[in-house]
C-alpha cells in the first residue's frame, strides 16, 4: 500500500497477496453475475447450474482472504494506512462473497424460470446486470488505483440501478394485474432484479471502503436521503 | 495554547556544541494527559524529554534557545533553581536504577534531602508512594531489604515510586519498559494509566504499540523536528503527515 515499500519485504508480500486475493475474488464474483445473466437471457439451465456449483470456489477464497487479514492483524499489528487497508479488505471481501451468493440466487431463479414460457424479452435486467458488473469492476479498479473520484462515480451509479429496479417492478406489476397466470414468473423476475439491485449496493459498499482507505473518512452513511433496498 | 496545558515548549532550538539536535520545536503538554514522543534513534525525542526538567544542563556544551514554560515561568530563566524544577518534574529512566540501599531508603532519600525528617511522615510517604506505584503489596514486609534484590520490573516500579515521593506534577519516562519483560511492561503500562489521574506523564518509547496503548497524544520527531503532534488515535489510524505514516507503518528509510 502507498508508494513506499515496507522495510519488511515479507510484510509487503503479505499485503500484496491479500490485495491479489481480493482482486481474484472480484473477478470470480463478476464472472458469476455474467454467467447467471447469460443463463437467464439464453435460457441455459446448464450454465445456471454451473454458477451454483462455482460458488464453492468463491466461498473458499473468501475464507482464505479472511485468514490473511486475521494473520496480518495478529502478527503485524498494522497501523495507519495498513490498518485501514486491512479493515477495508475484510469488508470488501465480505461484499464480494455476498455478490457471489446473489449470483447463485439469480441462477436458482433462472432454473425455475426456464421451466415456464418466457414472459417478455429481457431489456432492463440485462442493463442492470451490465451496470452492476461495471460497478464491481470500477470499485475494484478504484481500490487498486486508490482513486477516490472513481469510487465516488461508483457510488452515484447505484441510483441508476435503483431506478431500473423500480422500473422493472412497475412493469411486471402491470403484467400481473392483466393476467394473474404471470404472477409466478413475474415474481421470479422481480427477485432477480432485486438481487441485482443488492449487488449494486455491495459494489457501492466496496467504493465506500475505498474512500475510507484513501481519506480515512467514513462515507458509508452519507448517501442520499432515499432509503436503499426498500423496493419489492 | 490550551488552558489545561502544564508545559509549553516555545520556539526551542537545542544544541550539543555545534550540533543542532532540535529545531524550532513548539508544543504543549496537557495536564493529566499521557503524551508519547516517538521517532527513530537520533530524532531528538530523548533530548526534548531531558530538556523539560533541565537534565541536559549536566551535559557540556548543551545550549537551549527558546523557552520552556512551566506554570507561567520559563524554567531556563536565570533565577530558576534546576533542582526545584527536577523536584516538580520527575524522571524515570530506561534501566531501573535503584540506589544500593534498602527499599525504604530509596523512597526517602530525596524527601530527606528536601527536609522531611519526621519518621512518621517518612513512613507515610513510603507507603503512599509504593501504593501509587502498585508495589506496596509486594514489598510491604521487606522494606528494609536491599532494593537490588527486587526483580527488574519491581525495581522500575520502585524507581517510579521514588519519583512520586517527591510529589512531582509531571513524570518524564525515558523508555521505561525497554529493559523489562512483557508482564512487567504490562504492569508499568497499567500503572501509567492510573497515574494520569494525578500526574502528567510524558513518555519516550521505541515501542509504537506502547505509545498507542498508553498515550492520549503522540508527537512524532524526525531529524530534530516535530513532524506531527496529534491525538494518538489520529496518529495510528490516519496521520496527517506522510512521514509519520511511513514511520509507524514501518516504511522508513
Amino acid at each position: 500500500m502507498g508508494d513506499r515499500r515496507h522495510t519488511s519485504t515479507h510484510y509487503e508480500k503479505e499485503l500484496q497477496e491479500l490485495k491479489d486475493g481480493l482482486l481474484y475474488l472480484g473477478g470470480l464474483a463478476e464472472n458469476a453475475i455474467k454467467n447467471a445473466l447469460q443463463a437467464l437471457v439464453e435460457r441455459n439451465s446448464e450454465l445456471a447450474r454451473r454458477v451454483i456449483a462455482d460458488d464453492a470456489a468463491i466461498d473458499q477464497l473468501d475464507s482464505e482472504n479472511e485468514d490473511r487479514c486475521i494473520r496480518i492483524l495478529a502478527l503485524r499489528q498494522p497501523a495507519a494506512r495498513d490498518l485501514r487497508f486491512i479493515a477495508t479488505a475484510i469488508k470488501i471481501n465480505g461484499h464480494l462473497e455476498r455478490i457471489g451468493d446473489m449470483a447463485v440466487n439469480i441462477a436458482e431463479k433462472v432454473l425455475l424460470l426456464n421451466e415456464e414460457p418466457q414472459l417478455k424479452p429481457y431489456v432492463d435486467i440485462p442493463r442492470m446486470a451490465e451496470i452492476t458488473q461495471k460497478m464491481i469492476r470500477q470499485s475494484l479498479d478504484s481500490l487498486i488505483r486508490e482513486d477516490v473520484d472513481l469510487a465516488d462515480q461508483v457510488r452515484r451509479e447505484d441510483e441508476t440501478v435503483d431506478n431500473l429496479n423500480e422500473q422493472v417492478f412497475r412493469e411486471l406489476l402491470t403484467f400481473m394485474i392483466q393476467d394473474p397466470r404471470t404472477i409466478r414468473t413475474a415474481l421470479l423476475i422481480m427477485q432477480i432484479a432485486k438481487n441485482l439491485e443488492r449487488i449494486s449496493d455491495h459494489a457501492e459498499g466496496i467504493a465506500d471502503m475505498v474512500i475510507y482507505l484513501v481519506t480515512g473518512k467514513s462515507v458509508r452513511h452519507n448517501d442520499s436521503l432515499e432509503p436503499k433496498g426498500r423496493m419489492a | 495554547m490550551k488552558n489545561n496545558s502544564i508545559i509549553d515548549v516555545v520556539d526551542v532550538d537545542f544544541y550539543y556544541g555545534t550540533f543542532q539536535a532540535l529545531t524550532d520545536i513548539t508544543m504543549n503538554f496537557e495536564k493529566n494527559e499521557v503524551t508519547a514522543l516517538i521517532g527513530p534513534s537520533g530524532c531528538g525525542k530523548s533530548t526534548l524529554l531531558r530538556l523539560l526538567n533541565r537534565m541536559n544542563d549536566l551535559i557540556d556544551g548543551a545550549r537551549l534557545v527558546g523557552q520552556v514554560i512551566f506554570e507561567d515561568r520559563n524554567i531556563y530563566a536565570a533565577d530558576v533553581d534546576p533542582v526545584e524544577v527536577r523536584r516538580r518534574i520527575g524522571m524515570v529512566f530506561q534501566k531501573p536504577n535503584p540506589f544500593p540501599k534498602s527499599i525504604f531508603d530509596n523512597i526517602t532519600y530525596g524527601p530527606k534531602l528536601h527536609g522531611v525528617r519526621k519518621k512518621r511522615d517518612l513512613e507515610d510517604l513510603v507507603e503512599a508512594s509504593l501504593r501509587q506505584a502498585v508495589l506496596w503489596e509486594e514489598v510491604k514486609d521487606i522494606l528494609n531489604r536491599s532494593a537490588m534484590t527486587l526483580s527488574g520490573g519491581q525495581q522500575q516500579r520502585l524507581c517510579i515510586a521514588r519519583a512520586l515521593a517527591m510529589k512531582p506534577d509531571v513524570v518524564l519516562m525515558d523508555e521505561p519498559t525497554s529493559a523489562l519483560d512483557p508482564i512487567s511492561t504490562a504492569k508499568i503500562e497499567e500503572l501509567i494509566d492510573e497515574l494520569k489521574e494525578n500526574y502528567t506523564i510524558i513518555i519516550v518509547t521505541h515501542n509504537m504499540q506502547q505509545a498507542a496503548r498508553v498515550s492520549g497524544k503522540t508527537g512524532f520527531f524526525y531529524l530534530g523536528r516535530l513532524i506531527e503532534f496529534n491525538s494518538t488515535e489520529k496518529i495510528f489510524t490516519n496521520p496527517e503527515e506522510k512521514q509519520t505514516e511511513d514511520y509507524i507503518t514501518g516504511r522508513f528509510g
